[in-house]
């Protein structure tokens, strides 16, 4: 009995001392706000809409992010410009329900939403967590600097007809019976 | 039945069907393309390869195209087999050579045809990395939008457009691998059917153009089982909303009425539905011009005492109305003060048509029914402008000839270009008897264009010619005696005759001429059928619930025994000359109106009740040929726009009933307003069997209106509020406004709101709802009949009219019906409008030349109610001494009104 309570004296002395000792070790955590965090670059953070190399919207208003959402927070219709593009004439995401999973920018066929490594989205009000299209937009092509839709889509619009695209062949002429 | 093997084990299945068909009856997934359920095989598209074994000891076996063999007895295949597997693979890879990188701004992305097989062959790689060949599009009309690229070139479009549908201006050009399907000019599709090109197509070559401009996916699209508003034919639809406007209409698979097809009033003329001047709160129109918008419970409390204080009401229904809403107006106003909105003239067309529904001694058959029938004469009516979906279907009994002809030899009737070509143009007889030319012409025996008293003449005559019995017309010349005698025999020779007639031409003399031929047939122990068209959706149901016409009820207010009246969903100025009506409503001390338009007795109301249209309301309607069929609310309005009060006319009507008596609003269901109507009524007692009521549940669940990949759940309100609201619930039906709910289709269902299985995102997925491809749902198809014909067969009607005579200087006006435009809803819908041809006055040749008017000179009719300009038609067709006017401009130009042409002087044009 004597001995155990010795040993237990020690045990907590012990511990008392290796805490104490962490005082002096580096820091792990950050002193944020005040210090900045890394993110690395594929951290899954707010959702942009990027603009293609062109600088026009990338968006083409698929709808397929809105399906693949989990929680279903991205809803958004689609538009026409004169040029005949498609374009989400809304967009909208209620980051109150996202969870960053990413699935929205896997399915993004145009590579125009795509997540960026910023969290700092913290409001007071749960409202102002519903992020409109102006707020999602931004003015560069995000990760993916090449990827032109319209160029390899095959549709015509304004600028860009029918066999202009790369490997499009010039459109067939209907009244030719050559092979 | 024939016992086919497939993948070693042994099934039933008809034997008179190809191997395809069988299979998918089967329910396996086998790719296709160019098979068509309607349209038959043709063997072009080489995907439905199978593995066929000449018997058990055959292990090598044979590649073969399953829509192209017969699933003879004994038959051994193998859909699994890995050589068919790797040939249909390769089959799709070859299609998407060139098939555009498109899929995100293509418009059928999601309930592609394409895009399912190509999962289902497993193909996801394209290893094609040289040019793709590309297409000039064409404009086709405010209908169909066309993006060639896409084309994979099965040739179903031109099967339907122009083997099936009868169109001329759609075909393929070009040759080996520069096939084009297109107009040889850009220009608007002629047909009337061109919508089923955006479902028959399996790609996104033809889109729904009026869906494009706020285009949603199918996915997200909200969806009930409804029944088409835009005629009497009761075609059954599946509209789409979002966001609280229906984007688009989809055909609603019914193995009896409309089966794969819609017409484009049908499909394109939702369009009143989203109209931005629509009438969404209750109003008020005090005596201050003012017009005050009102909550529910004002708007209830004032009408209740603008009612209170009236001496007598007067309900005026409506045949748009359901027969729910037009039953609560009667039980509001009283059995003694209720009109059913209809002009006489039109409701005692519709009387006679009831009667001879039951006592003509031949029933009416079903449109695919139709389709079986091979001799058919219609009596006044233009099937394509009135009821274009039945005109389809006469047109398939036409040429049922075909497979007559190709059964004889053994010709399997699928075997399209085979029983094409073996009848070359042989065809059923049809006779059409109308004033001037008809979407039917091309495939008629026939034309005989005569004025509406000529066209009874000729039907009694052959009534006469069929049985001697039935009254002789006095006075006829030998010309049309034979051409009766002709027609007689013609019909007697038939197996299965039928008779088309109705109230086009709103003559009781030509439905009693055909209630006289169907008489005959039926006395001479014909098994034949009798059809007779109706004008509006629920015009047979509205006129079995018995009640007087609408000038009777506009008299009671002009001669003062009323002082109050309530419009149901009822535009009268569209039904009887303004004047009349503007007389007795300035008598009226209160006028309330319930509908969904903004239509000109909306503005001159009292007080203004928005009532909901077909996609936000439930009722009943009865269609033509006497089905009575339920359609269900696709959306729920105040979810998407909150402050409107759109509520069904029944709803509203009970409500009001109860202000009334000062009793608490009770809470009303679908259910209860049916059984009451029902109970009201015995003609309706069916209609509670019409559809399930709303306690169905399929293991336990209610039935899902949304697919379930439905997005933008959390979103899609949330500029509103973050907070997502309950979703609104449903006490009237047993569909959900959720995904939440039964969708799939291996538990039989007789209303769904949209086919989905797995695998099956296209239109081709109703092939997994019915009980073999092109069959009838294995739920049942749904609504019931009520108009059965009865044992005893009337007596002959002897209502002959003498010979039509044109006087001198003067002219009968025939209204001629208009697919685009005629209709009072759908003509208020922004693509039927462009698509709406420009309206002309019809006048023979002859007359013209009388009047030295030429084509497109301004000419006006002038009656004794009314006076009209409008730019000459020279049409050859027509008879002289008639003048056709286009249905849906002027209520009070009636056909067989006598009228005064002349030349508009100098300076008058025609209105705008």
């Amino acid at each position: 009995m004597f001995t155990s309570l010795i040993s237990g004296t020690w045990s907590q002395l012990r511990t008392l001392g290796m805490v104490f000792l962490h005082a002096f070790r580096r820091r792990e955590t950050v002193n944020y706000p005040d210090e900045e965090v890394y993110l690395p670059p594929r951290f899954r953070g707010r959702i942009v809409l990027t603009r293609d190399p062109d600088g026009e919207e990338r968006c083409v208003a698929c709808n397929l992010c809105a399906v693949a959402c989990p929680v279903d927070c991205i809803a958004l219709e689609k538009g026409e410009k004169e040029d005949g593009r498609w374009y989400p004439s809304s967009f909208r995401i209620n980051f109150s329900r996202c969870i960053y999973c990413g699935m929205c920018e896997e399915a993004c066929p145009t590579s125009a939403i795509q997540l960026t490594p910023d969290f700092e989205m913290s409001e007071y009000r749960r409202q102002d967590l519903v992020y409109e299209k102006e707020d999602l937009q931004i003015d560069g092509p995000g990760k993916d600097h090449d990827y032109h839709f319209y160029k390899v889509a095959g549709l015509a619009i304004a600028g860009k007809d029918k066999g202009q695209g790369p490997d499009e062949a010039a459109p067939v002429d209907v009244k030719t019976l050559l092979p | 039945m024939a016992t086919i093997q497939v993948d070693g084990r042994s099934y039933e299945v008809d034997g008179k069907d190809n191997l395809l068909q069988a299979c998918l009856t089967l329910g396996f997934d086998l790719p296709y393309f160019c098979w068509h359920p309607a349209l038959g095989s043709v063997g072009a598209c080489r995907q439905c390869a199978v593995k066929q074994y000449r018997d058990a000891d055959d292990t090598q076996g044979a590649l073969v195209m399953a829509c192209m063999v017969p699933a003879a007895d004994g038959s051994r295949i193998s859909i699994e087999d890995e050589q068919a597997r790797e040939f249909r693979a390769s089959v799709i890879e070859w299609l998407m050579v060139h098939h555009p990188h498109d899929c995100p701004v293509c418009e059928e992305g999601g309930h592609c045809h394409l895009q399912d097989m190509t999962v289902m062959t497993g193909h996801s790689r394209r290893r094609y990395r040289f040019r793709k060949r590309t297409h000039r599009n064409q404009y086709l009309g405010p209908f169909i939008a066309h993006e060639m690229n896409r084309c994979i070139t099965c040739y179903r479009c031109v099967r339907f457009y122009r083997d099936y549908a009868g169109g001329e201006d759609l075909g393929a050009f070009g040759a080996n691998d520069n096939v084009y399907f297109g107009r040889h000019r850009e220009g608007v599709l002629e047909n009337e059917f061109s919508g089923n090109l955006t479902e028959v197509c399996p790609t996104g070559v033809f889109t729904d153009r009026t869906h494009s401009e706020r285009y949603t996916r199918k996915w997200d699209l909200q969806f009930a089982p409804s029944v088409c508003h835009q005629c009497s034919v009761g075609c059954n639809i599946s509209p789409g909303e979002r966001y609280g406007d229906i984007r688009r209409i989809e055909n609603r698979y019914h193995g009896e009425v409309n089966r794969f097809f819609l017409c484009d009033r049908g499909r394109f003329g939702y369009g009143y539905v989203n109209r931005d001047d629509r009438p969404r709160r209750p109003e008020w129109h005090g005596e201050t011009e003012e017009t005050v918008t009102l909550d529910v419970d004002e708007a209830l409390d004032r009408g209740a005492d603008a009612l209170r204080e009236a001496r007598r009401v007067i309900g005026i229904g409506s045949p748009r109305a359901s027969l729910e809403s037009n039953d609560q107006l009667r039980e509001l106003v009283g059995q003694a003060n209720f009109s059913t909105g209809i002009a006489e003239r039109e409701q005692v067309c519709l009387t006679r048509m009831r009667r001879l529904n039951r006592d003509a001694g031949l029933p009416t058959p079903t449109l695919r029914d139709v389709e079986s029938h091979d001799a058919i004469l219609v009596l006044g009516e233009d099937l394509i402008q009135s009821a274009a979906r039945l005109g389809l279907s006469v047109r398939q009994a036409v040429l049922a000839r075909r497979e007559r002809l190709a059964e004889a030899r053994g010709i399997p009737a699928w075997n399209a270009e085979a029983v094409m070509t073996l009848a070359q143009d042989a065809r059923h007889p049809l006779f059409v008897a109308y004033p001037t030319a008809t979407g039917l012409d091309d495939v008629a025996d026939r034309c005989l264009r005569q004025a509406p008293d000529d066209i009874a003449r000729l039907g009694f005559a052959v009534a006469h010619a069929i049985d001697v019995k039935a009254p002789a017309v006095e006075g006829i010349d030998e010309s049309t005696k034979a051409t009766a005698e002709h027609i007689a025999e013609t019909l007697l020779a038939a197996k299965r005759p039928l008779v088309i007639s109705g109230g086009s031409l709103e003559s009781t003399a030509i439905i009693e001429a055909s209630g006289n031929i169907a008489r005959a047939l039926a006395t001479r122990g014909r098994r034949g059928g009798l059809m007779l068209v109706r004008r509006e959706a629920n015009s047979t149901g509205v006129e079995l619930l018995g009640s007087r016409p609408l000038e009777w009820a506009l008299d009671e207010l002009t001669r003062g025994a009323a002082d109050a009246v309530v419009v149901l969903e009822n535009d009268l100025h569209q039904r009887l000359p303004s004047g009349r009506v503007e007389r007795a409503l300035s008598a009226a001390r209160t006028v309330i109106v319930l509908d969904h338009q903004r239509t000109s007795i909306w503005e001159r109301a009292d007080l203004g009740l928005p009532a909901a249209s077909f996609a936000e309301g439930d009722g009943t309607l009865v269609s033509l040929e006497g089905r009575a069929q339920r359609f269900f609310q696709v959306f729920e309005p105040r979810y998407h726009r909150p402050e409107t009060r759109i509520h069904q006319g029944w709803r509203w009507l009970q409500a009001l009933r109860a202000s009334l008596k000062r009793r608490a609003v009770p809470d009303v269901t679908l259910d209860a307003v049916t059984r009451d109507c029902a109970r009201h009524h015995p003609a309706l007692a069916g209609i509670v069997e019409a559809s399930p009521s709303a306690d169905q549940r399929v293991s336990g669940l209610k039935l899902a209106r949304q697919p379930h990949r439905y997005s933008g759940r959390t979103a899609m309100r949330a500029h509103l509020d973050v907070s997502e609201p309950r979703p609104p619930q449903d006490p009237d039906t047993p569909f959900t406004f959720s995904m939440e709910g039964y969708y799939g289709f291996d538990r039989p269902r007789r209303e769904v709101p949209f086919a989905w299985a797995p695998g099956w995102n296209s239109p081709q997925a109703w092939n997994k709802f019915t009980d073999e491809v092109g069959g009838h749902l294995r739920g049942g198809d749904p609504g019931v009949r009520l108009l059965e014909p009865t044992e005893d067969i009337g007596d002959y009607v002897n209502e002959i009219p003498p010979p039509f005579t044109s006087g001198v200087g003067e002219w009968q006006v025939v209204v001629l019906p208009r697919l685009f435009g005629g209709e009072e809803t759908s003509s208020r819908a922004t693509p039927i409008m462009a698509r709406a041809a420009a309206v002309r006055l019809h006048l023979s040749e002859e007359d013209a030349r009388r009047l030295e008017a030429e084509e497109g000179d301004t000419l006006v009719v002038e009656t004794s109610l009314t006076r009209l300009s409008l730019p000459l038609r020279v049409d050859t067709t027509l008879p002289s001494g008639l003048v056709g006017v286009p249905a849906g401009l002027e209520a009070a130009l009636v056909t067989g009104d006598r009228a005064w042409l002349s030349l508009a002087p100098e300076g008058e044009e025609e209105p705008p």
